[in-house]
């Protein structure tokens, strides 16, 4: 099986987001970038399991410049064959799904996988446009899948409950909680990693569709309001009356 | 200007999520809202979309889109876009949402902003406000494209009924069961819970529980307040409960009304997936729990001692 995980960085789950450039660029200044982590938990971890059950190959794809080849290096060590990377900083989801779908179109894949969203821009976008550039099903949010002569067998999270479902591949999922579980990397896999290849492809032209103008940070919540716990009714009464929110 | 809004449905019933996206469509003053929904419901079902500000409801009650495939949803939802000259197509941002949006936009060639929590502003530009960073932070994202695709964040735009009641057309979409490619074997749902993403109310416990037998009161508390249950990683990870309770950074974002936590401790992981909840009440048996910080009210307290003693003080509450 031909598989492919598309991976990106996001700042550490506990940076603290800051902004620069009045407000139009988030300030990456002292910020440790990690690889996605439900590409690298659950997308990544999946396509390699499976390439052990059934053979094949994983590659991973990455849009971005040689900032992300360290977390492009983490997926090589964790198991990955090789890696491609297409020279870019992305400018919009639209733009990075464009760039993939270039590359992927003609080479074959059975399932491209992508995490269900980015922990910094939430589209939830990539996936769902890299299928239908590719003209192929895209199951979203898969908590679960085995492939059998061809055959996926999937399920995916839906609200308040689960839906179980087959497709023919080739196919597009994301995934997400539940479909594998994290794997560090060892020294071998990381030795190994230095010589796996990893390509660098020059980006097609491509002009986004939207373009992110101003960031703010939430308001700070007003000062906190203690209940004696004693008293539990005199909470009840002010989200009542005060927060009107029961 | 035409908006045209995406209708899900289940057993008959149009979804809470598509309501507020038909409300974010009306709110836009924009011009007609119309409808589009895919497979078999009732025409009236549809119609009460008109109390929510949809002029027209067109459906293609094909069989084959009985089940969900979001190729086939696609085609068909362009289809409808071209057919009624639609500037603006919106989805609500829920499991379906999130696997058309995207589609729908590169059929339209149209710019998409997921998860709005704002309508957008057209002086000049068309630019909608979301939430990014897991909630640390809002961008502001600028629509490039003559047409546009939005998804809607749930909980964003309460579903108010109002009057009135909509035009249920028929529509061919000219997309055949040949464009279905996935089989839905089953599906299992919930059915006495509002699902996480939706809720106005949320309890949610974390790692002060000390175990997943500890969990009746949490749960007694949430059928109380009429609420849906919620933790924190480690209780998901730990097996104490199940993965689609998780919330946080990695897991769901949520932004009910009210979310009550129990027992955790406010990790900024956390804190991401649940800060743009409108009101937060933390009940934690250490004052420097960092939760406080980011809470509107606060029990210090031990949980076991405070929970029954809320769950009596809402029985009261509902009696009197
Ligand atoms: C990459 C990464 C991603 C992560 N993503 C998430 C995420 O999405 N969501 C998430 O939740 N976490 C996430 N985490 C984990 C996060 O950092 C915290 O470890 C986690 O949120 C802690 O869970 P907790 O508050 O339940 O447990 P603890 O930190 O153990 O806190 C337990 C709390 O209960 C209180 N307590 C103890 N006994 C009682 C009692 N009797 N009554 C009342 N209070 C009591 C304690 O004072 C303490 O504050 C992530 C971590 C990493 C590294
Ligand atoms: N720059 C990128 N390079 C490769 N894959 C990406 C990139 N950005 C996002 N992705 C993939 O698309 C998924 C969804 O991203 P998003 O639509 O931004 O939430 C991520 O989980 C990744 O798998």
């Amino acid at each position: 099986m031909k598989l492919l995980v598309c991976v990106c960085k996001t700042p550490d789950t506990t940076a603290k987001i800051t902004f620069t450039d009045n407000n139009t660029t988030f300030d990456a200044n002292g910020i440790t970038f990690i690889m996605n982590p439900t590409d690298e938990w659950y997308a990544l971890v999946r396509a390699i399991e499976l390439k052990e059950q059934h053979g094949g190959s994983v590659t991973v794809i990455n849009v971005g410049l040689n900032d992300s080849d360290q977390i492009i290096r983490k997926a090589l060590a964790i198991g990955a064959d090789d890696a491609v990377r297409i020279n870019k900083a992305p400018t919009d989801a639209y733009d990075v799904a464009a760039q993939i779908a270039e590359y992927a179109k003609d080479k074959g894949f059975d399932i491209v996988f992508t995490g269900k969203e980015t922990i910094d821009y939430n589209g939830f976008n990539v996936g769902a446009m890299l299928s239908e550039l590719l003209d192929l099903p895209f199951v979203s949010l898969a908590n679960k899948l085995d492939v059998n002569d061809g055959k996926a067998t999937i399920s995916r999270d839906i609200e308040g409950g689960i839906e179980n479902l087959s497709v023919a591949t080739p196919l597009v999922v994301s995934a997400q909680k539940g479909m594998a579980e994290q794997r560090i990397p060892n020294m071998r896999g990381i030795m190994a990693a230095r010589r796996k290849p990893l390509q660098v492809v020059e980006p097609a032209a491509i002009e986004p569709l939207t373009t992110i103008t101003n960031y703010e940070l939430p308001p700070e919540r007003s000062d906190i309001k203690y209940v004696d716990a004693e008293n539990p009714a005199e909470l009840i009464r002010l989200l009542h009356e005060e927060a009107k929110v029961i | 200007m035409s908006i045209l809004v995406f209708i899900d449905h289940n057993e008959g019933k149009v979804k809470k999520a598509s309501l507020e996206a038909v409300v974010y469509g009306a709110a836009m003053n924009a011009g007609d809202v119309v409808g589009i929904a895919l497979g078999e419901i009732a025409d009236d079902a549809l119609a009460t979309l008109g109390a929510y500000g949809a002029s027209k409801v067109i459906v293609d009650k094909a069989a084959h889109f009985n089940h969900f495939d979001s190729r086939a949803y696609a085609k068909a939802i362009a289809a409808a876009a071209e057919q009624t000259g639609a500037d603006v197509v919106i989805f609500a941002h829920d499991s379906s949402g999130k696997s058309l949006a995207g589609r729908v936009s590169v059929r339209l060639k149209a710019g998409l902003v997921s998860g709005a929590t704002q309508l957008p502003n057209t002086d000049g530009s068309f630019t909608i406000r979301k939430s990014a960073f897991s909630g640390k932070a809002f961008a502001d994202y600028t629509i490039n494209t003559d047409k546009k695709v939005i998804s809607v964040n749930p909980n964003s735009f309460p579903a108010k009924e109002g009057e009135g009641s909509a035009a249920v057309e028929a529509f061919d979409s000219g997309v055949g069961a040949d464009a279905v490619s996935i089989t839905v074997d089953s599906v299992s749902r919930m059915t006495d819970t509002v699902p996480l993403p939706e809720a106005e109310l949320v309890v949610s416990a974390g790692r002060g529980l000390k175990g997943p037998e500890n969990w009746g009161m949490i749960e007694e508390l949430a059928i109380e307040l009429g609420a849906t249950t919620a933790c924190s990683r480690p209780v998901s990870d730990d097996g104490w409960r199940p993965h689609h309770e998780h919330v946080g950074q990695t897991g769901i974002t949520v932004s009910p009304n009210l979310y009550i936590a129990i027992g955790i401790s406010g990790a900024i992981q956390h804190l991401a997936g649940v800060s743009s909840s409108k009101v937060i009440v933390v009940i934690n048996n250490d004052p420097e729990a960092p939760f406080f910080k980011a809470a509107d009210y606060g029990i210090v307290g031990d949980a076991f001692q405070v929970v029954p003693k809320l769950i009596d003080a809402v029985k009261t509450f509902k009696a009197s």
